[in-house]
Formats: C-alpha cells, sequence, structure tokens
C-alpha cells in the first residue's frame, strides 16, 4: 500500500502547490483589479487612515486645510478647510471617490504615497503607525487674496482675480466666484458628499467652475498689448510714438459692416500716436494693425506668450486660442480680443508679467515648498523660465504705454498713490448678451514690478454698462495694493 | 518546539491590539497562558499515553488553532456579529480535552476495526440528523445543523470522522476483492460490475446529502476522501477514474434540478458580474469581497487589525482565510499553507510507516481528509475552484469542526506512536553473537 500512499502524498501535495501558486496570482495579477472596483470600499476607508498632509501659505503661518484626527476607528482623519470657500478653487476637495485642486495634484505626497517619501511609510508600517503624509506649502500671499475674496464678494459680482509675481512665476492671488464650501465635499459620506456635489454641478452660476483657469472668455481691449507688441516687434524702427490710422469706423474687406470705438466714439483726429491709441483704447488702429500683420505673425507672437495651448500649472488650465484662420475681417475683430479669441485670465496675467518682467516669460507656479512628515524639505520653490515673449526693449515700451493707460487713459482707476501703475482695460462683447465682461491686466511697481494681476469680472453679472476701466481696474488696484503692502 | 508556537501565537495576540487600539491588549497573557497551559496539559497526556508519537504534530496544530484564536478575536473586535474569541477558547479547551480522552482511553486505535459496522452506522446516523424534525435547523439555506436547546452542532463533522474509520475498516477487509481485475479497457483495468456497490452506495450518500442538506462542501469532501482511501487500498487507478465521473456527473445533475449548485459554478465563472453580485441568495458578494481582502493585502499584508474584515460576510468562518490574507499579507497565506501541509505530510509519514493495513489506510485517509479540507475551501475562496461551504481546519469559529478536528489528530498521535514504537525486545537476546577477546 505504501505505494499508492506515496502517490496520495503526491496529490496533497500538489494541491497545496496549486493553491499557493493560485494565491501568488491573486496577489500578483489580480490584486490591481480588485482595488479599483467601487464594490470595494477598501480604498474609501484608505483615504481616511491617513493622517494627510496639511496645506499651508505664507511659509506654513496661515492653515489652509488641515487634518483632524477624530479617533473613529473606520474614518479615523478628517479633512478641513478653515476658509474653504476662499480658497476653494486653488485647494479643490478631498471628497470620498474624488478629489481637485492642490488635493488631486500633489495627492501622492498629501497622502504619503509618493516615492519620495517611501521610508516614512516604512516606518509607519513596521511600528503601526497610520501612514502620514508631506504638507504643502502654497505661494498665495493670504492677506491679498483676503482682499481680493472679500472685495469681489462683497460686489456680488461673478468673476476672477489672480496675480502672479512677475519675475518668479510664483501665484499670489487665485480667487474665482461664485464658489462653494469644499468642507461640504470632504465628508466621509459618500451619498452626503454626492447629494453636495451634484447640487454644485446643477448651479446655473457653476460655483465649481475655477474661473482663473479653466474657461476661456474674450479678452477684449486688454489683448491690445499683445497686438502692439506684435506690431512693434514686427518693425523695430517703431515706437510709441509711431503714428497710426485712427478712423471712426474701420472698412472691414468683403463685409459691409465697419468696425467701431467703443460707443462709436472718435478717436483723435484720424491719426494718432501708438501710445495715445492704446491709452484710450481706440479700436479702428489695432484692428487695422491686426489685418496688416497678418494670420501668421498674429498667431507667432501670442504663441510667445503661451497662447494656443493650456499652460502648464499645478491645476487643470483651459487651452485658449486667437482664433481659427478665417477672413481677414475676422483679423481686425481678433486683435482687439475679439470674435474667435478666447483667453484664460490666468494666460492675461501670464501676459502682464512677462511685460513686467522685461519680457521674459516666468512659469506659473503655486507650491513654495513641500515638507515631508519628518520635517525635511522634499521640494522648493524653483523659478521656471517659460521663453521671452518679446525683446527686452520692446517691453519697456510697452510698459511705458501701460503706465500711460493708468496716469492719463481708460485705467485711472487703478492708481495707487505713491506707487507706479502699468495696465490695460478691457471691455469685452460676451457673444449677443447686452452686458460685456470687464477686464484689467497691469502690474505694478511699474519701475521694479512685484505683482502682475489680472481681474475678470462675468458678463451679466455687474450690468449691462460694465467696463474695464470702472469694474475691474478699482479691485485690481485694491489686491495690488495689498500684495505690495504684504511684501 | 510547542513552546515557539504558543509565543507566536501570544506575539499576534499582541499586534491585533497594537493596530487596532495602538496598545497591548490586556488580556494577551492570560489568554497566553491559558493557551500554553492547555497546551502543555495535551503534550502530558501526550508525553505519558503516546510518548513516540510524531513530535511535530502537536505544535503545528497548537499553531493553527492559536492564530485562528488571534483571527477570531480581531474579528470579533470589529464587532462582525457571531464572531466570539471566549466561546472559541471553550471549544479549544473541550478539542483538547476530547484529545486527551482519546489519547488515554483508545491505547490502540486498532481497536477501532472491531467496530467498522458501527462507525458506519453512527456516521450515517449522524449525518442523516438535520434532516429530522424538532432537531434539525436550516441555516443560510443548507440543512446542516441540529439544535438541542441553545446549543447548535454541525453532526456532519463528526460523521466524516465516523465514516473514515468505516472506510478503512470497510476496505481493508474487501480490498483484494475490489483490486480483482474486470474487462480491460484501454490502458485502464475496470473492476467487476458487483463490485461496484459500495461505490454506488457511498455515490448516492454523498448526492444525498449534496440534494437533501444543500451541502456541496460536504459532499465533496465525503466522496473525495472515499475515492482516495479506495484508491489507496486498492492500487487501481479506474477506481479514482469511476469516482470522478460518477460524482461529476451526479453534480451536473442535481445542478440541473437544483439551482443552488448551478449558482456556484455561475458565480465562480464570473463573480464580478454585477448581477450574481446583487443576488440575495447563492451571489458572489461574500467571494468578491474576500478577493478583495486578499487583493489588498499584498506581499506583507496590511497588519494585524488594520484590515476590513467587516467587509466580508462570515469572515470568522468560512472566509477566515481571507482575513489571513489580507492582514498578513501573501507571506501570511503562504506560510499558513506550509503549515497544513506541513500536517498533512506527518500523517501520511505516519501512515507510511504503520505496520498494518488497516492504520495505513486509517492515516492515509485521515491526512487525505485534512488535505482536502483545505484544497476545498481555501481553493473556494481564493476562486481556484466553485466556493463550496466548509470550515478551514482549526481557524475557523465553530466548535463541531473544532472537536472532530481535535480528535482526528489524536487519531493520527495515537496511530504514529504505534508506529514509531521500538519493536518488544526479545526475551533472550538468543541471537546475540558474543565475541570474545584473547
Amino acid at each position: 500500500m505504501n505505494a499508492t500512499i506515496k502517490r496520495a502524498a503526491v496529490a496533497c501535495m500538489v494541491m497545496f502547490a496549486l493553491l499557493m501558486v493560485n494565491v501568488n496570482f491573486l496577489g500578483a495579477v489580480k490584486a490591481g483589479d480588485y482595488s479599483t472596483d467601487n464594490r470595494n470600499k477598501r480604498s474609501f476607508y484608505a483615504r481616511y487612515s491617513v493622517d494627510r498632509g496639511w496645506i499651508t501659505a505664507d511659509d506654513g503661518k496661515t492653515t489652509l486645510a488641515k487634518t483632524v484626527d477624530t479617533g473613529d476607528k473606520t474614518f479615523r482623519y478628517e479633512r478641513e478647510y478653515p476658509n474653504g470657500r476662499m480658497y476653494a478653487h486653488v485647494l479643490g476637495f478631498f471628497a470620498p471617490e474624488s478629489a481637485r485642486g492642490i488635493e488631486l495634484n500633489e495627492n501622492k505626497l498629501l497622502n504619503g504615497s509618493d516615492p519620495d517619501l517611501v521610508v516614512g511609510r516604512l516606518i509607519d508600517f513596521v511600528s503601526k503607525k497610520p501612514p502620514k503624509g508631506a504638507s504643502v506649502d502654497l505661494t498665495i500671499v493670504p492677506a491679498a487674496q483676503k482682499v481680493a475674496y472679500d472685495k469681489l464678494r462683497a460686489s456680488g459680482k461673478r468673476g476672477a482675480v489672480v496675480a502672479v509675481n512677475p519675475k518668479t512665476g510664483a501665484v499670489q492671488v487665485m480667487v474665482s466666484l461664485p464658489t462653494y464650501d469644499p468642507n461640504d465635499l470632504a465628508a466621509p459620506d459618500k451619498a452626503k458628499v454626492a447629494t453636495a456635489y451634484n447640487k454644485l454641478a446643477a448651479d446655473d452660476t457653476d460655483p465649481l467652475l475655477n474661473r482663473v483657469t479653466e474657461k476661456t472668455y474674450p479678452p477684449g481691449s486688454t489683448f491690445k498689448v499683445v497686438t502692439a507688441a506684435a506690431f512693434l516687434e514686427a518693425d523695430r524702427s517703431r515706437d510709441p510714438e509711431t503714428t497710426v490710422p485712427a478712423p471712426q469706423v474701420l472698412d472691414l474687406p468683403d463685409t459691409t459692416a465697419g468696425l467701431p470705438n467703443y460707443g462709436g466714439a472718435a478717436c483723435g483726429s484720424g491719426e494718432v500716436t501708438l501710445r495715445f491709441a492704446l491709452e484710450r483704447s481706440c479700436n479702428t488702429p489695432f484692428g487695422q494693425i491686426g489685418m496688416d500683420l497678418g494670420w501668421d505673425t498674429m498667431r507667432s507672437e501670442s504663441a510667445k506668450f503661451g497662447i494656443g495651448e493650456p499652460i502648464q500649472f499645478d491645476l487643470p488650465t483651459a487651452g485658449t486660442t486667437i482664433g481659427p484662420e478665417i477672413e481677414t475681417a475676422a483679423l481686425a475683430q481678433l486683435a482687439i480680443g475679439q470674435r474667435d479669441n478666447q483667453q484664460t485670465p490666468l494666460q492675461m496675467a501670464q501676459i502682464a508679467s512677462a511685460i513686467a518682467n522685461s519680457g521674459v516669460l516666468m512659469k506659473p507656479t503655486l507650491i513654495n515648498k513641500i515638507t515631508g512628515p519628518d520635517g525635511g524639505v522634499i521640494q522648493e520653490f524653483e523659478d521656471d523660465e517659460i521663453g521671452e515673449a518679446m525683446s527686452g526693449e520692446v517691453a519697456d515700451e510697452l510698459k511705458q504705454m501701460m503706465v500711460s493707460v493708468i496716469t492719463n487713459g481708460t485705467g485711472t482707476g487703478a492708481q495707487i498713490p505713491g506707487v507706479t501703475v502699468a495696465g490695460k482695460t478691457g471691455t469685452a462683447e460676451a457673444g449677443d448678451a447686452p452686458a460685456p465682461h470687464a477686464w484689467f491686466i497691469g502690474f505694478a511697481p511699474a519701475e521694479d514690478p512685484v505683482t502682475a494681476i489680472c481681474v475678470f469680472i462675468e458678463a451679466g453679472s455687474a450690468g449691462n454698462d460694465a467696463t474695464g476701466g470702472g469694474t475691474a481696474a478699482p479691485l485690481a488696484r485694491d489686491v495690488m495694493q495689498a500684495v505690495l503692502e504684504a511684501k | 518546539m510547542l513552546a515557539l508556537a504558543i509565543v507566536v501565537v501570544m506575539a499576534a495576540y499582541a499586534s491585533v491590539g497594537l493596530g487596532i487600539d495602538g496598545q497591548i491588549p490586556s488580556g494577551t497573557f492570560t489568554y497566553g497562558l491559558g493557551l500554553a497551559a492547555l497546551m502543555f496539559a495535551a503534550y502530558g497526556v501526550l508525553a505519558k499515553w503516546a510518548p513516540w508519537a510524531d513530535p511535530l504534530l502537536l505544535p503545528l496544530v497548537t499553531l493553527v488553532n492559536g492564530l485562528g484564536l488571534v483571527f477570531i478575536y480581531r474579528i470579533e473586535q470589529t464587532g462582525q456579529a457571531g464572531a466570539s474569541a471566549s466561546q472559541q477558547i471553550l471549544w479549544t479547551a473541550l478539542g483538547v480535552v476530547m484529545f486527551s480522552a482519546t489519547l488515554i482511553v483508545l491505547k490502540d486505535h486498532r481497536t477501532l476495526q472491531r467496530f467498522t459496522y458501527t462507525m458506519g452506522f453512527i456516521g450515517l446516523a449522524l449525518l442523516v440528523m438535520p434532516l429530522l424534525p424538532v432537531i434539525g435547523d436550516s441555516v443560510n439555506g443548507a440543512s446542516i445543523w441540529i439544535r438541542i436547546g441553545p446549543f447548535t452542532y454541525q453532526p456532519a463533522e463528526m460523521a466524516k470522522l465516523a465514516l473514515v474509520i468505516f472506510f478503512a475498516g470497510y476496505l481493508v477487509a474487501k480490498r483484494d476483492v475490489l483490486a480483482l481485475a474486470g474487462r480491460r479497457l484501454f490502458f485502464i483495468d475496470l473492476p467487476r460490475v458487483r463490485d461496484l456497490g459500495p461505490v454506488i452506495i457511498t455515490w448516492g450518500l454523498s448526492l444525498g446529502v449534496l440534494v437533501l442538506q444543500k451541502d456541496l462542501g460536504s459532499s465533496l469532501l465525503v466522496f473525495g476522501t472515499f475515492i482516495a482511501m479506495l484508491y489507496i487500498a486498492t492500487q487501481r487507478t479506474s477506481w479514482v477514474l469511476i469516482g470522478v465521473l460518477l460524482f461529476v456527473g451526479g453534480a451536473m445533475l442535481a445542478g440541473q434540478v437544483f439551482g443552488h449548485v448551478q449558482d456556484r459554478f455561475e458565480v465562480w465563472l464570473d463573480p464580478g458580474n454585477p448581477a450574481f453580485y446583487e443576488r440575495e441568495l447563492g451571489g458572489s458578494a461574500q467571494l468578491m469581497q474576500g478577493l478583495f481582502a486578499m487583493g489588498s493585502g499584498g506581499i506583507l499584508g496590511t497588519g494585524l487589525g488594520q484590515g476590513f474584515p467587516r467587509e466580508i460576510p462570515l469572515s470568522f468562518s468560512d472566509f477566515i482565510i481571507a482575513v489571513v490574507g489580507e492582514e498578513l499579507g501573501l507571506t501570511g497565506l503562504m506560510a499558513l499553507l506550509m503549515v497544513y501541509a506541513l500536517i498533512v505530510q506527518r500523517g501520511l509519514r505516519t501512515a507510511l510507516a504503520a505496520r498494518d493495513p488497516f492504520s495505513k489506510l486509517l492515516a492515509g485517509g485521515l491526512s487525505f481528509l485534512l488535505a482536502w479540507q483545505v484544497f476545498i475551501i481555501v481553493g473556494g475562496v481564493t476562486r481556484l475552484i466553485p466556493l463550496t461551504g466548509l470550515v478551514t481546519p482549526f481557524m475557523s469559529a465553530g466548535g463541531s469542526a473544532l472537536l472532530t478536528n481535535w480528535i482526528l489528530i489524536a487519531l493520527l498521535v495515537r496511530m504514529s506512536d504505534a508506529a514509531r514504537r521500538p519493536p518488544p525486545q526479545a526475551i533472550q537476546n538468543e541471537g546475540l553473537t558474543q565475541v570474545f577477546t584473547r
């Protein structure tokens, strides 16, 4: 019988071998599918078992997102946003099944799963401590953010404010209104969060939308600085005093319609300097310049400012465009920021920033510093140059003209006592709607810029006679002043 | 060895506490010492009444039983209804008592051979008991329980043991007849038709269990063990083939008639299917949750006390292996399977070393029973084979199985003692050649 017992023993060992192989197959091959299955609640629970890193600003002095130890066994760590509404579009939120904003973009560092944190994670695992994430410090200037948020909210308007340091690309202010409370979306309760989210998503005013980066609008006259830059770059014998034709209505080819100035007003006496045209924001000279420069030049010159593709950034950004190549009449319209010309407020702030920084365009960034749970610095602020949008000379000429816009042009509302401000206003037709978008881009102090800004007020939220100079410029002034005071 | 097993269990217990509350549970030493006292008592019995027994069996079983206790304690902490570590400890104590009693009472396991048919009858009776009115009880669609007052008992567990003893006695008596060759077909010697009787009867029995009690696992377990023992006894491969064909045929037939067998197959082939997942009875939710658990364990596991066993329905019972996979990872599962394999291997070694055919067959049968049971339940939980409910020996919560398995180990210990005992010394040393030196 021993022979058959041995064979039975072999059969037993084969059974155990099969079990072991299968267990390994399960762990190595199938585990991935299982972990992403939404019937597996582990990933949901796991989100709340990590001592998630905090998000701060101002070198850790201001807390924007914190993790609270509730002592609960299943959902031990919950996320709280002390100033949720003010920072909603920067931080995003950390929901049971999704995340947005910095919470999404820096998720791996915040939850400690980034390869940079592997040693600490291993120690936590062995000592049975809950995993701890790295904390992220943002470049936001809280005092200025508060001014931007409070003033825009008090006005009851929808819009966006973004300010960057033109020399480094560090984002100082990012406000989008209407906003929402990310605390509502961070509770460890799928049903509750889904209800809150669906309510926000169904809201016509679109509070979830980050108007700074995620949506494009016609930039109106603020785009004239790009047209002016292209005009000056194309021929270096030109300067702000070069005269340009300025009819009351510009004849457009192949159409009976003409291009008038704002409100149908005259602009000088038929021929004006480039500086005067920008100060008064005349449409006809820039329309003519656009048509003279042609498609290729307009496109390549705006591409140098980053227009034509989404900005590389810590948050999702929408693609921008000056519009497709169609009839010549469209060229005149896009040159003044109309027709199919579509820009994000962040892109317009980038344009102001490049002019402020002597033509050099910097990559915008929100991350100041990332610190591991053990206090070691993982990532420090680093500025990154995208390229040269224009020569330093042209940038200086544009700067002079933009200073004139503030001193004796459409942008007087942005004047700051004792500080030289440069800027450009814009009032853009928003499709067929009677109310326009109001824009302002600018920077200060002009001699040694510390902040470049874009303020955007959405059509319809500020009445039919909203203008860049009257509606957007004063807000820009307050925010720039707050940044200057905080420095 | 035994001390090492107990230390491992105590460390695991402390680790559970650390994982859940961040502190070592106050009961670590009381529980640990209790277990130690219990096991050393068992060792004392073993040393006195079976001194030549295999030294590995008791420590190995202690380790698995202790880990089972730790996991049931751990699951109890999540508040899952039905998991009770204190009850399981009680059952463990009773199991050790049965182990000791078996060793003390049963001085020579060959006595059992005399009760071959009695055992057969007891086995049958135990199997039928849950179907009787008044004491029969049905849980989760399977009628495998009897209830007397507040106590519930799964008689099928003890029936398995009785039946294996019966098979061993019966096959030893009849193996020569059964081994007689009938006609030869291709390369296989078919047995004579009239010898098919006992096979047919066992087949009918297991199908009866399958159909009437809806207990696919026990049915598969009993029939598989019978076929294995038949093969060991007769050395005829044809019996294995006939057995497998009969069972598959029978199961398919039953599957056509009764839904629950078919359900199991559907669920096995496509457990992720939402339709199966949502199904109230015979759905795949438990299987999927078990797979999720093991998948999340990875190589090292989440650590004791840091998984989510309460996501798995009945995690303390059939699915305890999935909790091991989650919290101890692949490493823990492999180690546990290795321990089971070692127990089985020691049992089979006993069978090889045994001196009489009855012992060989009984030890072989019992070892195979254990291996087969681990294969059926672990294979089911890990989706190697369709899931059929069975407890994981020595680990799952449940007294019936624990008692039976402790007796099973006692029998193996008794037989290993007999096999390893040196033959009695001849009274006179006549055979010795004396060497003189000048």
